[in-house]
C-alpha cells in the first residue's frame, strides 16, 4: 500500500504560539482515516498545510508522494476539500457553488450532483446567506462529493448535520471507499470516526499521540471489567496491570490493560464468579484517556 | 411586554464594542474642522489674503460643486466652506456603519438572537445604536464648537457649525436605521445606506455646481447640502437644523415601523430562490469575480457618469463665474483667455473624478483580503486554481475597472460640454484626454493596496489611509501651504494638468512603471506567504 498523506515531524508556528509540533500523519490509499483531536489540536492547520495554503516551518509533508505546497495546483486536480467554517459568497446560489467548484476542480459528475441533492435534500436555488448552518455544510459535501477525485480532505463534515444526514453521510463514504477514494476525516465526533476509520490517528497539541487501527489502539488500552464474586476481592490489588479498582463488599469494578487480562480472570474464577461483564475500550475512553489530564488541568 | 427593555445594557455594549473605533471617527473629524481652522488662521490672517482665495476659488466651479460655495471670507466661514463638504460625507460614513453594524450586522451574525433570549425589547437594539451614534454626533459637534470659540471664532458660527455636524449625524443615522430593516444581509444594507450619501452628495453637487443654470434648488433635497445651507459664519440660517431634525425623526419613526412588521432576522425584502445550477460562463477564477465584482462595478460607473455629466454641463458657465471680477478675470486672459479658464477647470474636474474612482479600485482591490479573511479563498484556492490566477481574476477589476469608469464620464463629460458649446467632436477627445492621464495614479494607489496585501496583509486596509492622506494633500496641500516635497509624496501631484497644461510622458511613465513594480511586489509576497485565517 502506497501513502497518499505522509508527513512527520511537521511544524508550524503562529508567532508564540504552536500550531504544529512534530506531527506524523500516515494516509495510505484507499481507507478512511480518522484524524482525531479536540478543536484547537492542529487538525486544520495539517489539513491547511496538505492544501498548499500555509508552508509548514519545518518537517516532512507529501501529498501523493509530492510537494503540497510547490505542486499544489496539480494535486488539487485529484482531490476535494470540504472546511470545517463553510462560508459562500451571499449573492450565489447553493447549486451555483456546487457547479463552480466542481469545474475549477476539473469537471463533476452532473448525474452524481443530482444524486447527491437528492440525498441530502437540498434545495440548490436558495442564496449563501439564506441557507442554515447544516444546509451550507451539505453544499459543501455535494460539491465535494460529486467530483469524482481519489481523495477527499473533510474538516468536522458534519458539524451541523442532523442524525439523518449524518446517516447519509455515512452511507456516501462508505460508497466511496468502496470506489477506492482515500478519505482524511478531521473530526472530534468520536461515533463517527469510529463508524467509518479504517485507522486512526489522535492529536494533542499539535502531535500525535497515537496512531494505528481501531484494533491495534484497543489493544494498548484497559477493558473495563465488573464482576460479582464471592470470596473477599481484595487480592485483586497485588496483580500488576489492574487499575482504578473499585471494590463494594463483593462487587468488583476495575480497569486492566489488555495484556493482562488472563491473569486477572484467572484470579477472578478462583474467588467464584456470580456475574460478570466486560466491554473493550471504546475510542471515547481511549481519547479521554490521552485528554484527561487536559479536562482536569 | 416593553419593547425598550435592556437599552440601557446595550448601549453600553456598544459603547464598550466601539469605544475605540468610535472615538478615532469622532476625534479625526473634530481635528479636520478644527485643525483646518487653525490653519486658516495662520496663513490667511489678513481679509485681503482670504479675499483672494476666495476669488480663486470662485473662480473654479469644479470646487464649487465639490466643495460648495464660500458664503463668507472670515476664518470660520472659509473653514465651514472647506470641511463642511468632506465632513458631512465623512459623518454620514461613519453614522452608516456604526448603525449597521449594531442592527442589521447582530442579526446576520445570530448574536442578535442570543441577546434577543435574555431580556432585551424588540426595539432595544435599534434604540440603543441611534442612541450612540448621534450621541457620537453630540460630542463630535461640542468639540468642534468648543474648539472653534477657544480659537476665538464667533460663537453662534461655531454653535451652527457644532449643530449642523450633530444634525448630519442624527439623519445618517436614522436613514440607516431604515436601510437595516430592508435587506437580511448587513452588506446589502450597508451599501444602501452608503448609495443614500452618495446620492445626497451628488444632488448637492448638481445643485451647487448647477446654480447658474437653475438647478440650486437640488442641493435643498440633500442632508449634505443642509449643512451648507445653515451657512454657519455667515448669517446663520438656524430653521435649516430643523430639517435636519425632522428627516431624523421621520426616518427613525419609519425605522420603527419597519421592525414591528417582519421578524427577526428577516428582512423587508425577501430574497428570491436563484438558478438551480451555474450558467456556463460561472466556470473559472475570472466568472466567479465578474460576478462578485459586477454590482459594484455598475453602480460605481452609473454614479461617477452622472458626477460627469454634471462637470460637463456647468464647464459652459465657467467664464460667467469670472463675470464682476475684472482681476481673475485678467489673470486668466494671460493663461489663455476663456479657453483657459475653462481648460484649467476640467483639470481640477477630472482630478477629482479619478480620486473618487480610485476608491472604487482600492475596494475592488481589497476584495483578495475580504475573501481571503472570510476564508472563501480556502474554497477556490484548494481547486486548480493557482494563486495569481485568482488574485488576478479580482485585480482585472481594480485595475481595469478604473479605466472603465474614467473613460465613460470623460466622454459624457466632453460631450455635453460639446453639445452646449456645439463642439461636441472637438471637446470629447480633448476631455477623455484628461479624464485617462489620470490613471497611471490611479494604479499607483492600486499598487499599494496589492503590495500591503502581499507583504503585510494584516495592514491591508491602511491603504484607505493613504487614499486620504493624497486626497488632503491634493484638496489642502495648496491651499495650507504645505511644503512640496509633502505635496511631491502624491502621485496625482505628478499628472500633467492636462488640458490646462502640455502632455508629459515622463512622469506617466514612471508612475505607471512604479505601479507594476508594487503589484509585482505583493503578488510576488502572496506567492510566498501563507493564506492567512
Amino acid at each position: 500500500m502506497t501513502a497518499v498523506i505522509s508527513t512527520s515531524g511537521l511544524t508550524k508556528r503562529y508567532g508564540q504560539t504552536i500550531g504544529l509540533d512534530g506531527l506524523d500523519l500516515e494516509v495510505a490509499e484507499g481507507e478512511v482515516h480518522g484524524f482525531l483531536g479536540p478543536n484547537g489540536s492542529g487538525k486544520t492547520t495539517t489539513i491547511r498545510i496538505l492544501l498548499g495554503l500555509i508552508r509548514a516551518d519545518d518537517g516532512e509533508v507529501t501529498l501523493f508522494g509530492r510537494d503540497p505546497w510547490r505542486e499544489a495546483t496539480d494535486l488539487h486536480r485529484r482531490l476535494a476539500y470540504v472546511p470545517g467554517d463553510v462560508t459562500f459568497w451571499p449573492n450565489l446560489t447553493g447549486g451555483e457553488v456546487i457547479d463552480l467548484l466542481g469545474r475549477m476542480r476539473g469537471g463533476l459528475d452532473v448525474s452524481k450532483r443530482d444524486a447527491l441533492l437528492e440525498r441530502f435534500d437540498l434545495d440548490p436555488r436558495k442564496k449563501g446567506r439564506t441557507y442554515s448552518k447544516g444546509n451550507r455544510q451539505k453544499v459543501a459535501l455535494v460539491a465535494a462529493l460529486a467530483s469524482n477525485v481519489e481523495l477527499l480532505i473533510l474538516d468536522e463534515p458534519t458539524a451541523g448535520l442532523d442524525p439523518l444526514m449524518e446517516a447519509e453521510f455515512r452511507a456516501c463514504i462508505r460508497e466511496g471507499q468502496n470506489d477506492g477514494r482515500t478519505v482524511l476525516l478531521a473530526s472530534h465526533i468520536l461515533a463517527e470516526v469510529e463508524a467509518l476509520g479504517d485507522r486512526v490517528s489522535i492529536v494533542r497539541a499539535g502531535r500525535t499521540v497515537e496512531s494505528g487501527t481501531l484494533d491495534e489502539l484497543r489493544h494498548l488500552t484497559r477493558t473495563t471489567i465488573s464482576a460479582q464474586v464471592t470470596s473477599d476481592p481484595t487480592g485483586l490489588t497485588e496483580i500488576r496491570g489492574v487499575h482504578d479498582l473499585r471494590i463494594n463488599d463483593h462487587r468488583v469494578e476495575l480497569e486492566v490493560d489488555s495484556d493482562q487480562i488472563s491473569e486477572v480472570m484467572t484470579h477472578l474464577t478462583r474467588l467464584g464468579l456470580v456475574s460478570l461483564a466486560s466491554h473493550p475500550p471504546t475510542l471515547e475512553e481511549l481519547f479521554m484517556r490521552h485528554y484527561r489530564d487536559v479536562v482536569e488541568a | 411586554m416593553n419593547t425598550l427593555v435592556g437599552t440601557g445594557h446595550l448601549i453600553r455594549l456598544i459603547a464598550r464594542r466601539d469605544r475605540f473605533r468610535l472615538s478615532v471617527w469622532v476625534l479625526v473629524l473634530a481635528l479636520l474642522a478644527v485643525g483646518t481652522a487653525s490653519a486658516f488662521i495662520g496663513l490667511y490672517p489678513s481679509e485681503i489674503e482670504r479675499q483672494v482665495l476666495a476669488n480663486t476659488i470662485a473662480s473654479n466651479p469644479a470646487i464649487v460643486a465639490f466643495l460648495g460655495p464660500v458664503y463668507d471670507t472670515s476664518i470660520g466661514g472659509l473653514t465651514a466652506w472647506r470641511v463642511g463638504v468632506i465632513g458631512s460625507v465623512l459623518i454620514g460614513v461613519m453614522a452608516a456603519l456604526t448603525m449597521i453594524r449594531h442592527t442589521r450586522e447582530e442579526e446576520e451574525t445570530g448574536r442578535r438572537e442570543l441577546l434577543g433570549a435574555t431580556v432585551v425589547g424588540r426595539n432595544a437594539p435599534l434604540t440603543a445604536s441611534l442612541i450612540v451614534t448621534a450621541g457620537a454626533g453630540l460630542v463630535l459637534g461640542v468639540l468642534c464648537a468648543a474648539g472653534m470659540i477657544g480659537l476665538g471664532l464667533p460663537i453662534p458660527g461655531s454653535v451652527a457649525f457644532g449643530l449642523g455636524y450633530a444634525g448630519v449625524t442624527a439623519v445618517f443615522a436614522g436613514l440607516s436605521g431604515l436601510a437595516a430593516q430592508l435587506t437580511q444581509g448587513a452588506g446589502a444594507a450597508r451599501g444602501i445606506a452608503i448609495a443614500m450619501i452618495g446620492a445626497s452628495f451628488l444632488l448637492r453637487l448638481a445643485g451647487d455646481g448647477g446654480t447658474a443654470s437653475g438647478l440650486g434648488w437640488l442641493s435643498w433635497l440633500s442632508p449634505v447640502g443642509w449643512f451648507t445651507q445653515l451657512r454657519p459664519f455667515a448669517e446663520e440660517r438656524w430653521p435649516i437644523l430643523g430639517l435636519s431634525v425632522g428627516l431624523a425623526l421621520l426616518a427613525t419613526l419609519g425605522a420603527y415601523w419597519l421592525a414591528a412588521r417582519r421578524d427577526v432576522g428577516a428582512g423587508v425584502v425577501q430574497p428570491r430562490p436563484g438558478p438551480a445550477s451555474a450558467a456556463p460562463s460561472l466556470s473559472s477564477p475570472l466568472g466567479l469575480a465578474w460576478r462578485l465584482h459586477r454590482p459594484s462595478l455598475f453602480g460605481w460607473t452609473l454614479g461617477l457618469c452622472f458626477v460627469g455629466s454634471v462637470y460637463g454641463s456647468i464647464a459652459d458657465s465657467v467664464g460667467g463665474f469670472l463675470g464682476d471680477n475684472p482681476q481673475l478675470t485678467e489673470i486668466f486672459e494671460r493663461l489663455g483667455g476663456e479657453a483657459g479658464i475653462t481648460e484649467a477647470y476640467f483639470a481640477t474636474a477630472m482630478g477629482i473624478l479619478a480620486l473618487i474612482a480610485t476608491a472604487y479600485a482600492v475596494r475592488s482591490a481589497l476584495r483578495l483580503r475580504v475573501e481571503e479573511e472570510s476564508l472563501r479563498a480556502d474554497s477556490v484556492l484548494a481547486t486548480t486554481t493557482p494563486r495569481l490566477r485568482w488574485a488576478g481574476s479580482h485585480l482585472v477589476f481594480a485595475v481595469l475597472g478604473p479605466v472603465l469608469i474614467l473613460a465613460l464620464s470623460g466622454v459624457i463629460a466632453g460631450a455635453i460640454y460639446g453639445s452646449f458649446i456645439g463642439d461636441v467632436a472637438g471637446q470629447v477627445p480633448v476631455v477623455l484626454e484628461a479624464a485617462m492621464i489620470q490613471i497611471p495614479a490611479v494604479w499607483v494607489v492600486v499598487g499599494i493596496a496589492v503590495a500591503l496585501f502581499g507583504l503585510a496583509p494584516k495592514l491591508s486596509e491602511a491603504v484607505w489611509g493613504v487614499l486620504v492622506a493624497f486626497f488632503l494633500l491634493g484638496q489642502l496641500g495648496r491651499i495650507l501651504q504645505f511644503p512640496q516635497w509633502s505635496l511631491n509624496l502624491s502621485p496625482f501631484s505628478h499628472i500633467p494638468a492636462l488640458p490646462a497644461a502640455e502632455l508629459t510622458m515622463t512622469p506617466l511613465l514612471v508612475l505607471t512603471s512604479l505601479a507594476v513594480l508594487l503589484v509585482a511586489i505583493g503578488l510576488a509576497g502572496f506567492q510566498r506567504r501563507d493564506v492567512a485565517v
